[in-house]
């Protein structure tokens, strides 16, 4: 269709056909493009590519690649490093399939020649509390804007010899696989208290976002790249609805993501359907591993996120134009910023989503309704401060983890318990220390996640 | 051991509330599902003292139950609200004509009297009559807009304050989901509202107290209240896209069961960002009806309709409208493209 010169070997969309070679061309062009049209990555800096093994990152991957060994003038500018977080723990694999995709992700990470990260998810229990505050964007004033910062860099570039991008290899690569097997216990216990698969995900993805976050800040990486495809995004749009989460649509959904303040999420892969991505790296042969998840092999309704895959796909193919419908919609939408004044305190945020608390006055009442009918039958204690820390959604899941028995059980076991271990929730200690806005709930708060440990 | 009721303990449970999951016994729901609604309508403010408020009846089971719990809450507060029923009559035959019987049963039942409009009258064509035109796909709009203006006019006969309608929490959930598929923007941001924004001129308010209620529990509601209503669906719904956003919301229910609420409230918590086209509120310049173009929608579809060209109010024809005002005829190949198709 392009070039009309080549044979067509490929259709994207309902009649785009193209030939091999410009389908290569589209492609690339198009992550260049997605760059260059956002402006959020500056030159010279450190950006981490989340890689979870599958197609759409590794196609990302290639790209990246690809965008650094051109030649100057439209050489990419940053300085790439790689994470591949291990969830075996949670999705229940066996160690020794752990080994097997870890050291083919290890063999696929050395070739790029990046620094990268294998960390295990069950690291995330010795974090310290600092990963739920977010950290403080760069108001510096002295900090140039996108076109200045680049027109500087060319200058540099100019007078200094040519930094070797291969130097940065020179640092150390950490796989971090090791972890200890109360850890391991740990996680096992986390994710086997929750009673829904819908719970067990939502949980998966935050406590992936905290370690990744983490990874970030220890190494100075001021960006964190994700591979979320269209198709992806659309049906984590749904989902996302379906779960309560619609004031952090945007976040959530959109190009960028500047909840966690210093470190800026942003989804290159955002524009390309599944299936330009399939055919991508199958014709260009882009290494990818295939990583069973916890949802893999599951039914239709198993849970939310994978009903509304099954939902999108069956209704994409009677209705072609949904998916592109749904991503312009999540294009028009915006994260809610409560009015900002010099006086006033920064807006409280959710404490494991790190999004602004969306249960204010005036949606109140009906959160109201919602609990306090629920409460009103049980006579349960009811969690009161707990709850004013999470949003909506996440609500919600800890909301399955809490069984009612267990909830039920004695405050005084549950004290003893916390004293006989260090740490189990990486919140817990530290929280007293920094300045939290929840330091007046940590009791509370402690104790109620150790009930998934009795 | 038959399990006992979570409220007041002392007597048996005999259903399982779909929005909590709780065991009731009957009286129980009822007053649950009572106070839910009195507090809806107290926290939002839906009605002032003296308003003469109608309740739009289909004679279908949340109009039914909407018209038994207003007149009953009515009472208990003492909201000194003036009702009466307002029904429309869209020439559905099997549909339509037996619900209406169970209307005017209501008004019996209820005593509140009753005004019927109808599209016959209003607007010369019934709902058979338009299928027959337009086709199985596209009807629902037809009705939908057709309905709206008629239960906007029925209401200035009437003259009264406010409209309120039976729409329950599935049906919003439904339109949240429905208008995120079709990228429809300006709906999206509208649609949660529990009552329409009055301008002062023209347009009569209307809310839905019953919001946050389960669809399935007003269905449980009506039954144990042993109320008369009518429980088919219309003929013609089957083809409807609401359909597929409906079949999604049920299986989510079967998951989660506070997911419609879920919904809800994603839909009340997004915003829009600022920018972005919105349509802005104008009047018809034919009738006279708030319209956000030059031609309301209903003018469109008649005109259509009249001129027997079904498709003119299905997809964009802005640059039509223009015509239309000035009763030209329109080009051959327009013409063409706004037929109806042969099947």
């Amino acid at each position: 269709m392009k070039c009309k010169e080549g044979t067509a070997v490929l259709i994207i969309r309902v009649n785009d056909a193209f030939c091999r070679s410009c389908f290569k061309e589209y492609f690339i062009h198009k992550f260049r493009a997605m760059l260059g049209k956002n402006r959020v990555i500056f030159p010279q800096e450190k950006v981490l590519l989340a890689v979870s093994g599958g197609t759409a990152s590794c196609s990302m991957l290639s790209q990246v690649q690809e965008g650094l060994s051109r030649e100057a003038p439209k050489k990419l500018r940053f300085v790439p490093g790689i994470i591949y977080i291990d969830d075996g723990g949670a999705c229940g694999r066996s160690a020794e399939e752990r080994q097997r995709s870890n050291a083919l992700l290890k063999s696929i990470f050395t070739e790029t020649g990046f620094t990268y990260f294998i960390v295990s998810l069950e690291q995330v229990f010795s974090l310290p509390t600092s990963v739920l505050v977010p950290g403080t964007s760069d108001p510096d004033p002295s900090n140039p804007s996108y076109k200045q910062a680049v027109d500087q860099y060319i200058k540099e570039k100019q007078t200094l010899t040519e930094e070797n991008v291969a130097s940065a290899v020179a640092q150390l690569n950490i796989e971090d696989s090791a972890y200890s097997p109360e850890h391991k216990l740990a996680l096992e216990r986390l994710f086997s208290s929750m009673k829904t698969l819908t719970a067990k995900e939502d949980m998966l993805q935050t406590l992936r976002s905290h370690l990744i976050l983490h990874i970030a800040r220890e190494n100075g990486y001021s960006k964190v790249m994700m591979g979320d495809s269209c198709s992806r995004l659309a049906v984590k749009l749904l989902s996302n609805i379906a779960l309560g989460r619609g004031a952090a649509l945007a976040s959530d959904t959109g190009f960028s993501d500047p909840r966690y303040g210093d470190v800026v999420i942003v989804r290159p892969m955002r524009d390309y359907s599944s299936k330009e991505i399939a055919f991508y790296s199958r014709m260009f042969n882009v290494p990818s591993v295939f990583i069973s998840g916890l949802d893999t092999k599951t039914h239709d309704k198993a849970s939310i996120q994978r009903l509304t895959e099954s939902f999108v796909t069956n209704l994409q193919f009677d209705f072609p134009s949904t998916v592109s419908t749904i991503y312009r919609t999540s294009e028009k939408l915006h994260t809610v910023m409560p009015p900002q004044s010099q006086t006033a305190e920064p807006a409280s945020k959710c404490l494991l989503c790190l999004c602004t608390l969306d249960t204010k006055v005036g949606r109140l009442y009906l959160i109201c309704l919602f609990f306090h009918f629920s409460e009103l039958y049980f006579r349960l204690p009811s969690h009161q401060d707990l709850k004013t820390l999470l949003c909506y959604s996440c609500r919600l899941t800890i909301k399955d983890m809490v069984s009612l028995r267990k909830a039920q059980n004695s405050w005084v076991q549950s004290l003893r318990v916390l004293h006989s271990s260090n740490s189990f929730w990486y919140v817990v200690d530290d929280m007293a220390s920094q300045q939290c806005p929840a330091v007046s709930h940590v009791m509370s708060y402690k104790t109620v996640f150790f009930h998934l440990f009795l | 051991m038959p399990v006992q009721c979570s409220n007041c303990v002392q007597r048996r449970a005999v259903l399982k509330r779909p929005k909590t999951g709780h065991s009731l016994c009957k009286d129980c729901f009822f007053w649950a599902f009572e106070e839910e609604i009195h507090q809806t309508i107290v926290s939002a403010g839906l009605f002032n003292r003296g308003e003469t408020v109608a309740i739009g009846a289909s004679g279908g089971k949340d109009s039914t139950v909407l018209a038994h719990v207003m007149k009953v809450l009515n009472e208990r507060y003492d909201y000194d609200l003036n009702l009466l029923l307002l029904s429309v009559d869209e020439g559905i035959t099997g549909y339509r004509d037996d619900s209406l019987e169970t209307v005017k049963r209501n008004q019996q039942q209820y005593e509140l009297p009753l005004k019927i409009v109808s599209y016959e009258e209003l607007y010369g064509w019934t709902m058979d009559a338009i299928v027959k035109k337009v086709g199985l796909k596209n009807n629902c709009t037809f009705c939908g807009v057709f309905r709206r203006q008629a239960l906007d006019r029925g209401a200035m006969m009437l003259k009264v304050d406010k409209i309120c309608t039976g729409h329950n929490a599935d049906d919003v959930a439904e339109t949240v989901l429905m208008n995120v598929l079709r990228g429809d923007i300006a709906r999206l941001r509208r649609c949660t509202s529990i009552s329409t924004a009055s301008d002062g001129e023209g347009a009569i308010p209307r809310c839905k107290p019953l919001k946050y209620a389960y669809e399935k529990e007003i269905v449980l509601y009506a039954y144990f209240k042993k109320l008369d209503y009518f429980s088919t669906e219309c003929i013609y719904s089957p083809n409807a896209y609401r359909g597929h956003a409906r079949a999604f919301l049920k299986d989510l229910e079967s998951i989660r069961p506070s997911s419609i609420i879920d919904v809800i409230h994603s839909g009340e918590t997004l915003s829009i960002k600022e920018g972005v086209k919105m349509p802005v509120q104008g009047t018809c310049s034919r009738c006279g009806y708030i319209s956000s173009q030059a031609l309301c929608k209903s003018c469109v579809l008649l005109e259509g309709l009249n001129r027997g060209l079904p498709k003119l109010g299905i997809g964009k024809h802005h640059r039509l409208h223009g015509k239309i005002l000035a009763q030209e005829p329109l080009t051959e190949q327009e013409e063409k493209k706004l037929k109806a198709v042969d099947f």
